[in-house]
């Protein structure tokens, strides 16, 4: 309640909480995309990417506004992904090794800029390697403002280009024979996804910023089929993660809001495959061992049938170790029989065995009868 | 150079080496990033050791590292096999999620302990030399250079031990299994040594150098040659190439030597994609401007033999009218007519009468035929 009522009436956390949502909208609308296209750590390359991006605008302009800094990291981390499609496209070199030195090379050059900046004399490059692992706290208005507008027109480039971009990520091949320029599209749609990573880097870091790309998207996943939903569930979860996690390392000392933001969303993403109704895995695992158990209740209740047959008698009882014996496992009769019985298929007789009743005769010719028609079909 | 460049350098060539060569199968097995989830989630290893254990230069904080590192691959394969999201998004998920619980646990528990965030990324090589290897009072190094050198020879014995079994289930996954190799067990065990690689190359370059080890020189080496054992052998060289032009654009940078590093191994993979030979950029061009002008000139040939002899030649067979048939420009033509005579294709007579020669006809028959 403390976290609320600083939420609502504490400036600065306002302040940090309204470009924490803003980024994690952003990046979770368009890491949909990424995720739906297997382009997961593309993100994780772009963001990388931007680290010498950042430390060249500042060493160009002298300037440390959040505006200039991340149009460097899109120059950079735009760069980057060209890089890495080039390299996929004209080399035979696997597209992961593509990202993986895209990745890695970026950042090294970019620790090579950082660390000669911080070797020079004036002090004004201090707070430069905030950028490593995020500091939201370092928000301030004017910087929330950049966040918001640019994510909006990432935004509003999504929504403007929304038909394509699904054809783009579903059927690139049908959306070619229609005369989309597709590997312009490809493009554009990358191009968008930079802006929502970079302009996430000041408070989440370039070593985490992935997660944000990936982990609201696979959240979202779970929850739906639509596209348009899932992008807007996407959206939801990274504002959701964002919020979360500026609130907690703001109240925690020392506790950088990167990681608090990728745990957040960690979180969610947990919840999701856990619970996401359909898909979720409680509900498969329940869903499985329900069929399970109808199969096996289904079994016993033909082998009764076939016992009926023989004898041609309802009051004629079979015992429990008969009826083991002719389906697979010892001691599954025993457990399922009264669940028939509960359904009124099977009773027991006095003499502890177990026969069929009149309604379980139909049930079991009516299953046989389907079992018919399905190996006919 | 003083013994403690000399020691930099040293160790720097054994990590790139220890490095390059498991990455050649991690690039090859399309699991590079693999490399990227478990240098970053090591860190976790490494903390929850350091809490179990107390003590930052056991032995045993390297297998409990490393057994995080296997933890992380198990874990992805988990989720990944749940159906519920693909490979590179189980890899999204889990080692941010790892990496993030270490750096609140460190930034939580263990501020002022020698365990900080920069560190982890930056690695500490240059600080490498001063932590030595004492063995009842005599100097036997630099620690982190025993360390690296054992891992070295780990990686060396796995390799030559089970080269047979990584190459068959690298290049045929499917033989590999009806032989009756077990993939699974293979590639657990090579995920233990890629982990075993990474906490020991962790200590001293930090996570992001042992991406750029593991998978620069290996794509580079893969862009040079075909033969598995040379491309483990030029890995390898490139690695080293790394560490030491990488040491010294750090020196006369004054900047991060890791970063350095991993700046030289992009140059090295730049220079490989550029200029391999029959696959660079470069080789890939001049191929396609060769086969153009070798599919023109056929044109040409073809077109003056079409019309040889026949009662338009004087008009067809001219220089000056070629622009407009075959719809080329100017020059164009002359650079094509000049290749042509210079092979012998033709000679030009006076007035710009193109004439085939026996080996033009020839050709223009074969171009023809297929």
């Amino acid at each position: 309640m403390d976290l609320l009522h600083d939420l609502l009436f504490d400036y600065t956390l306002r302040t940090v909480a309204l470009g924490t949502a803003a980024l994690g909208l952003a990046s979770g609308a368009l890491g949909a995309f990424a995720v739906l296209r297997r382009q997961s750590l593309l993100g994780d390359a772009v963001s990388h990417a931007a680290l010498p991006g950042i430390v060249l605008a500042f060493l160009l302009t002298g300037s440390k506004e959040l505006i200039v800094l991340v149009a460097g990291a899109f120059a950079s981390g735009w760069l980057g992904s060209v890089f890495v499609s080039q390299i996929r496209a004209r080399s035979r070199v696997p597209g992961d090794s593509a990202l993986g030195i895209v990745l890695a090379v970026f950042f090294g050059f970019g620790l090579v800029l950082l660390t000669y900046v911080q070797g020079r004399p004036d002090a004004a490059q201090a707070g430069l390697d905030r950028f490593l692992f995020g500091q939201a706290a370092t928000l301030v208005a004017g910087d929330v403002m950049v966040i918001v507008i640019l994510g909006g027109v990432a935004l509003a480039a999504l929504l403007l280009f929304w038909k394509e971009f699904k054809l783009l990520s579903f059927d690139p091949e049908f959306g070619a024979s229609l005369g989309f320029p597709i590997g312009r599209l490809d493009l554009a749609l990358t191009t968008v996804l930079v802006l929502a990573i970079v302009i996430g880097l000041q408070a989440v870091g370039v070593v985490l910023m992935a997660a944000l790309v990936v982990a609201p998207a696979a959240a979202a996943r779970q929850w739906t089929d639509s596209l348009g939903t899932m992008v807007w569930l996407s959206a939801l979860f990274g504002a959701v993660s964002g919020v979360l996690g500026a609130l907690w390392s703001g109240g925690t000392a020392g506790l950088p809001t990167g990681p608090a933001i990728v745990l957040a969303a960690t979180g969610i993403v947990t919840l999701s495959l856990l619970f996401a109704p359909r898909r979720g895995l409680v509900w498969t695992t329940w869903r499985r061992s329900r069929q399970r158990s109808r199969i096996r209740a289904d079994t016993v209740l033909a082998d009764l049938y076939a016992l009926y047959r023989q004898h041609g008698s309802l009051d004629h009882g079979h015992s429990v170790a008969v009826l083991d014996a002719m389906s697979d496992g010892p001691g599954g009769a025993a457990r399922v029989l009264p669940v028939l019985a509960e359904e009124g298929w099977a009773r027991p007789l006095p003499d502890r065995s177990w026969a069929i009743t009149g309604e379980g005769l139909r049930r079991a010719e009516d299953l046989l009868a389907r079992l018919g028609r399905a190996e006919n079909e | 150079m003083s013994t403690i460049e000399l020691e930099i350098q040293l160790l720097a060539v054994v990590v790139a080496v220890a490095c390059a060569l498991p990455g050649v199968f991690l690039v090859l097995r399309r699991t590079a990033l693999l490399s990227d989830a478990i240098s970053h989630t090591v860190l976790l290893g490494i903390v929850l050791a350091f809490f179990a254990i107390g003590d930052l230069t056991s032995p045993l904080l390297i297998l409990g590292a490393a057994a995080m590192g296997v933890v992380t691959v198990a874990l992805v394969q988990v989720i990944e096999g749940t159906g519920l999201v693909r490979e590179d998004a189980a890899i999204g998920l889990v080692f941010p999620a790892l990496f993030s619980i270490a750096v609140i646990l460190i930034s939580l528990y263990a501020g002022d302990v020698h365990l900080d965030t920069d560190a982890v990324l930056l690695g500490e090589l240059a600080l490498a030399p001063f932590r030595r290897f004492v063995v009842g009072g005599r100097d036997l190094g630099p620690r982190g250079l025993w360390t690296m050198g054992g891992i070295l020879l780990l990686n060396l014995l796995f390799l030559f031990a089970f080269f047979k079994e990584l190459k068959l289930s690298t290049f045929d996954p499917g033989l590999a299994a009806a032989l009756g190799l077990s993939p699974v067990l293979l590639h657990y065990a090579y995920m233990a040594v890629v982990s075993i690689t990474a906490v020991g190359a962790f200590d001293s370059v930090g996570s992001i150098l042992v991406v750029a080890f593991m998978i620069a020189p290996p794509a580079a080496a893969y862009l040079l040659s075909d033969r598995l054992p040379v491309v483990l052998l030029l890995s390898a060289l490139i690695g080293a190439h790394c560490a030491i032009s990488g040491y010294w654009l750090a020196r006369w940078m004054d900047a991060s030597i890791a970063g350095s590093m991993a700046t030289m191994a992009g140059v090295d993979f730049l220079l490989a994609f550029l200029f391999a030979p029959g696959r660079g950029l470069v080789a890939q061009a001049r191929r396609h401007l060769r086969q153009k002008t070798e599919f023109a000139v056929s044109m040409l040939a073809i077109h003056l033999l079409n019309h040889e002899g026949g009662p338009e030649e004087e008009r067809e067979c001219r220089v000056g009218h070629l622009p407009e048939h075959l719809l080329w420009s100017e020059e164009q033509v002359q650079r094509i007519v000049r290749d042509a005579e210079r092979s012998d294709l033709l000679e030009v007579r006076s007035g710009g009468t193109l004439r085939l020669t026996e080996i033009g006809r020839e050709r223009a028959r074969r171009a023809m035929a297929i």
